[in-house]
């Protein structure tokens, strides 16, 4: 069996709002960049990088990135927690997924991070 | 922890008719997806760092096989969004029906199938 412990929203219901509140944001933002770059095609440096100059883009930006992580997380345990358990696996479930858990963090906070860089970083 | 709680799924035994293809391609294009977003990122990076950079992602992109990297990562997020968005509107209760939850599933895949044809269109 597994407890809730390691999700994100403690709870299935959180997780389940969390879940659709950020793939929401996530379609936006996905509407969003590629009809700008239809719109603007070919696509030059000056007005890329100015779309990415604006601070509303900028927030737009950062807040699909913390979708992102949140979306993933919780996306991601519902995966392990249906393949990688003690029933799968043997007694050495739990204790893989959750080295699977800690290496699946560290590249969401990795992507976060290096995303928040690119926005502000440059 | 009550270890005789009943295991409600024994996953091994269930056979696929197109909602569950739907369901488990939308489950592998996600984490298929989880990957791509490094590739998003760094296009990104190199597309806003400086001119040059940009204009050397360009040139990136005219390699098939980067092309083809960014035509399987738009293509999954294609696939996932479609699927997504059916699978909300069901959560709002609509075509939950069996033939419902099917005719949605053709449907999406139809979308789909479109959507990720544009992408790789637009790629190449
Ligand atoms: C952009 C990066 C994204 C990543 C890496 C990602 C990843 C994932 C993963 C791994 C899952 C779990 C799949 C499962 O449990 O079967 C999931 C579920 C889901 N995703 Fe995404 N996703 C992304 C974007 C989106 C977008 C744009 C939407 C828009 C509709 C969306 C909608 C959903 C929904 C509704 C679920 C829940 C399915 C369920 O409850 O069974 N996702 N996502």
């Amino acid at each position: 069996m597994v407890t809730a412990v390691t999700n994100l929203g403690r709870s299935g219901v959180y997780d389940w709002l969390i879940q659709r509140v950020t793939a929401v944001v996530l379609t936006l933002y996905t509407f969003f960049i590629v009809g700008f770059i239809l719109s603007n095609s070919p696509l030059d440096y000056a007005t890329w990088e100015e779309l990415f100059s604006q601070f509303w883009v900028r927030i737009f930006s950062l807040l699909a990135l913390v979708s992102l992580a949140a979306h993933a997380w919780i996306g991601l345990w519902v995966v392990l927690t249906d393949y990688v358990t003690t029933l799968t696996m043997g007694s050495k479930g739990t204790a893989i997924r959750l080295f699977l858990q800690v290496v699946l963090g560290v590249v969401t906070v990795a992507y976060t991070v290096w995303g928040i860089e690119i926005l502000w970083g440059l | 922890m009550n270890d005789k709680r009943p295991v409600n799924l024994d996953l091994t035994t269930i056979r696929f008719p197109i909602t569950a293809i739907v369901s488990i391609t939308h489950r592998a294009s996600g984490v298929l997806l989880y990957a791509g977003i490094a590739v998003l990122l760094w296009m990104l990076q190199a597309s806003l760092q400086s001119e040059a950079s940009f204009s050397e992602l360009k040139e990136v992109l005219a390699n098939p096989l980067a092309q083809f990297i960014i035509w399987v990562t738009l293509a999954a997020l294609a696939y996932h969004l479609v699927m997504g968005v059916r699978h909300m509107i069901m959560d709002l209760g609509y075509g939950e029906s069996l033939e419902g939850g099917r005719r949605g599933a053709q449907l999406a895949i139809v979308c789909a199938v479109i959507l990720i044809v544009l992408a790789g269109v637009w790629v190449w």
